[in-house]
């Protein structure tokens, strides 16, 4: 069946304790290829704990994780260098993989931080270095994308660009993403699938049905029902990373 | 050739800066100065052992050093102690113990500040083989865990994530510090090995922009405070180690400089 459906990480209720506590319980769901499953939830529900299993970095789960590949792009939501290393963006690229200066090249320019290749990591700004982080998961042209909150500190209107381009990676690569959100309104039209975390799955379906959920409603009150309608938006132009102008 | 001891500690000292290069940026970088202190200092158990079962010296003190890594782990799990204080723990109880067992050794006429501190005179020709044998092997593991282990050294969980195995390159790095340890302490002494490790390194660091340089300058600086070192030792009948040490610290001190200007220059 994992086959046929093309399944590239499957969660069968898994879930994590920690000082006695249980950071998330019972969480099942599975990311397909091509696909993007989006995880939703107020601070502490256990969105990044979710992906961090899914990944394998937790060891004494509960439940079991089928990871059914190896090629896997990730991009963390907390990192920070130490100042100890000298690391440059180029060394960064490299880090997991050797990976060919075309493809790093090409990787920096879809992010727009192409300029910065030779720059230390410690002196970017942190939208600037969100989108190093984007560019270094999707460089290796992976199977699958763990993104967790991959545009915070990204401006606003690169904020759009980015998930436009995330979007257009899934198409392109035919990867599935595992995309963390804590920002409802940016939750794109692309998601095919969401899960509402609060501890444990709320409710989860497409974009549509979560948003109709009573769950979902409790959780992020009536408001919030209405900004998680399908996110589309259009410019006639877009900006690169330094404000220049770049028409369509 | 080697008939000179003179030699034979000028080739014994640049086979062990070649290999301290790299593993002391890997030391700084992972903040494991104390974890090299600990092991040096656990080596003097390593090196009474040696004598009284009258074995291979570097031998002893690389199996004491892992063995005292491994407790240090244990340790690190069973208790509620903070790192620091675990390191200070097995570093003077190791230490302790092995200048007690010293005190035992009574029939064996004892160099102990040639231990502490290197003796450039006792580097043998057995030794060099060791030195140089045992490097390449520290150097040729350190080129296969490279790609993991510097990779969990920026970021644990994308190492982990992207399937490196961060873990066994980690246990493999601690194998290769206990290695270092054995083959260079009859030429620096086990007080000063980190110093060794850490200093060219950090001389390093100001004024490298990436890790390869880095690595490349900490290899450089290594070889230099060894040559310093060794000739200063010779001239003034210093102990080794604390001259190695020492004109590493004076390249540190020119380092600085170095920092200044390029500052001075931005402006």
């Amino acid at each position: 069946m994992s086959l046929e459906k093309n399944i590239l990480v499957k969660l069968n209720n898994v879930g994590i304790q920690q000082n006695g506590k249980w950071l998330v319980k019972g969480v099942s769901l599975e990311v397909e290829k091509g696909k993007i499953v989006t995880l939703i939830g107020p601070n502490g529900s256990g969105k990044s704990t979710t992906a961090k299993i899914a990944l394998g970095i937790y060891k004494n789960i509960e439940g079991n994780v089928e990871k059914l590949t190896n090629n896997i792009g990730y991009v963390p939501q907390k990192i920070s260098i130490d100042w100890t290393l000298p690391l440059r963006v180029k060394d960064f690229m490299v880090l997991t993989d050797n990976i060919k200066d075309e493809l790093i090249d090409e990787a920096l320019s879809l992010t727009g931080v192409i300029h910065l290749k030779e720059k230390n990591l410690g002196n970017l700004s942190g939208g600037e270095f969100q989108r190093v982080l984007l560019a270094r998961a999707i460089s290796k042209k992976p199977e699958l994308l763990v993104l967790d909150e991959p545009v915070q500190g990204v401006d606003f209107t690169g904020e759009i660009a980015l998930y436009e381009l995330i979007k257009k990676i899934s198409e392109k690569l035919n990867c599935g993403i595992l995309l963390i959100s804590h920002d409802l309104h940016t939750v794109m039209s692309a998601t095919d699938h969401v899960v509402c975390l609060n501890g444990h799955v709320c409710c989860s379906g497409s974009p549509k049905d979560v948003a109709r959920n009573n769950e979902y409603k409790a959780l992020f009150g009536e408001q919030a029902s209405q900004t998680l309608s399908v996110y589309e938006h259009k410019h006639d132009h877009e900006h690169s990373v330094d404000g220049k102008i770049k028409k369509n | 050739m080697f008939d000179d001891f003179f030699i034979r500690a000028l080739v014994a000292g640049i086979g062990i800066a070649l290999v301290t290069g790299p593993l002391g940026c890997f030391v700084v970088w992972r903040r494991l100065s104390y974890f090299g202190d600990t092991l040096a200092h656990s080596a003097l158990l390593g090196v009474t052992i040696a004598y009284t079962l009258d074995f291979n010296i570097a031998v002893a003190i690389f199996i004491t050093s892992s063995i005292i890594a491994l407790i240090l782990v244990k340790l690190e799990r069973k208790t509620n102690l903070p790192g620091d204080a675990l390191l200070g723990l097995l570093a003077h109880s190791s230490l302790a113990v092995g200048l007690v067992f010293i005190g035992f050794l009574t029939f064996i006429r004892f160099d102990i500040m040639g231990l502490l501190f290197g003796d450039i005179l006792a580097v043998t020709t057995d030794d060099l083989l060791i030195i140089w044998i045992g490097g390449a092997i520290i150097l040729l593991v350190l080129k296969l865990i490279w790609k993991p282990l510097f990779a969990s050294t920026v970021n644990y969980e994308l190492a982990e994530a992207e399937g490196l195995n961060p873990n066994r390159a980690k246990a493999i790095f601690t194998i290769l510090i206990a290695a270092i340890i054995a083959i260079s302490i009859k030429m620096v002494g086990l007080l000063l090995i980190t110093g060794l490790l850490i200093i060219p390194t950090a001389m390093a660091r100001n004024i490298s922009d990436n890790p390869h340089k880095m690595v490349i300058f900490s290899i450089i600086g290594g070889l230099l405070s060894v040559f310093l070192g060794l000739f200063s030792s010779l001239e003034f009948n210093t102990p080794s180690g604390p001259s190695i040490v020492a004109a590493a610290l004076i390249l540190f001190i020119i380092s600085l400089f170095k920092i200044k200007q390029t500052i001075q220059l931005k402006n």
